[in-house]
């Protein structure tokens, strides 16, 4: 299954889910300070597991970073 | 004592964390400022930057998180990632920005009130980022906002604050705090925007930008508290001629 994570295309096991995405990236699937929107929508991190991926999926992860 | 909604900040310091070199840095400035209160980003999660730990920086200096919607200039954009910032951060303190223009990175006042209208239904605690239009200030705390945040210049540009008149009316014109931010180049810069009123100053690139950013930050503390002893003292009021400060009584005749 094809999607985007990020900006980049990634390519995703039939019935990942958006807990899979966020532990491909962080090697946790819990970290902290990490949030995830889907198709602009934010995805809360108790849904993360039970979120199925979709083919097409546009996936933002997204985390603290330096910023006035 | 900054009241914020129903929290006492014992300093009326605010640090942005954007422009630091790197986090030690970024470390001995926010310790040396003195701060509670110190904005971060959200951004997209860097795997390769994976552990380099801001928020853990952060927890070791006991201070708390307030993030920022930097980089929107929708209001839609600016209440997913507050929305998203709630999620990543747990908390619903928000320093919204809903950005303008790219030259001056002034708000943009028709999509800031619209944020700031569904983020407080939403039961958020928000900070605007607002021109110094006193106007714009009223309208926002009227519709709910924590307090107002005039910039004093362009964000980055380190002019000071450019309009004081507009800063000193934001003051009369809203009775939530008023925090100056943006603008601040040095440390009388923070001192005169307490002189005029504010009750806090949010700075960051005056600090994280400059040669020695701890040293600066301690500046921005001192000036902080001096301005706001200096307004809560009472000024003397000008005048155009001198006032003796010594008696004529008792004078020698030589």
């Amino acid at each position: 299954m094809n999607v985007t994570v990020n900006g980049r295309p990634a390519t995703m096991a039939e019935g990942a889910t958006v807990a899979d995405v966020v532990c491909d990236l962080t090697g946790s699937t819990d970290p902290r300070g990490v949030a995830v929107a889907r198709g602009g929508a934010v995805v809360p991190r108790s849904d993360w597991s039970g979120t199925a991926l979709a083919e097409g999926d546009r996936i933002e992860v997204l985390t603290a970073t330096q910023g006035g | 004592m900054l009241g914020l909604s129903g929290r006492e900040l014992t300093s009326r310091l605010i640090l942005g964390t954007g422009g630091a070199a790197n986090l030690r840095v970024l470390e001995e400035a926010v310790v040396a400022s003195g701060t509670e209160l110190v904005t971060v980003a959200l951004r997209r999660i860097d795997p390769a930057a994976l552990g380099t730990g801001l928020l853990d920086v952060l927890d070791r200096c006991g201070v708390s998180v307030l993030p920022n919607t930097a980089g929107c200039y929708t209001a839609t954009d600016a209440v997913t990632v507050a929305h998203l910032a709630r999620e990543a951060f747990g908390t619903d303190w928000v320093k919204l920005e809903v950005i303008g223009d790219e030259r001056t990175l002034l708000p943009d006042a028709v999509e800031l009130v619209a944020a700031a209208e569904k983020l407080v239904a939403d039961g958020f605690t928000v900070l605007p980022y607002t021109s110094d239009d006193p106007v714009l200030a009223r309208r926002l705390a009227d519709l709910g906002c924590a307090a107002v945040m005039p910039a004093g210049a362009p964000i980055g540009s380190g002019l000071g604050i450019s309009n004081p008149h507009h800063i000193a009316l934001i003051r009369e014109a809203v009775r939530v705090p008023v925090i100056l931010d943006a603008g601040i180049g040095t440390a009388s810069d923070a001192a005169l925007a307490m002189e005029l009123g504010c009750d806090g100053v949010l700075l960051a690139s005056a600090v994280t930008r400059a040669r020695e950013p701890a040293r600066m930050a301690r500046a921005m503390r001192l000036a902080v508290e001096a301005g706001w002893l200096a307004r809560s003292a009472g000024r003397i009021p000008k005048r155009f001629h001198a006032l003796p400060s010594t008696v004529d009584d008792g004078r020698p005749e030589l």
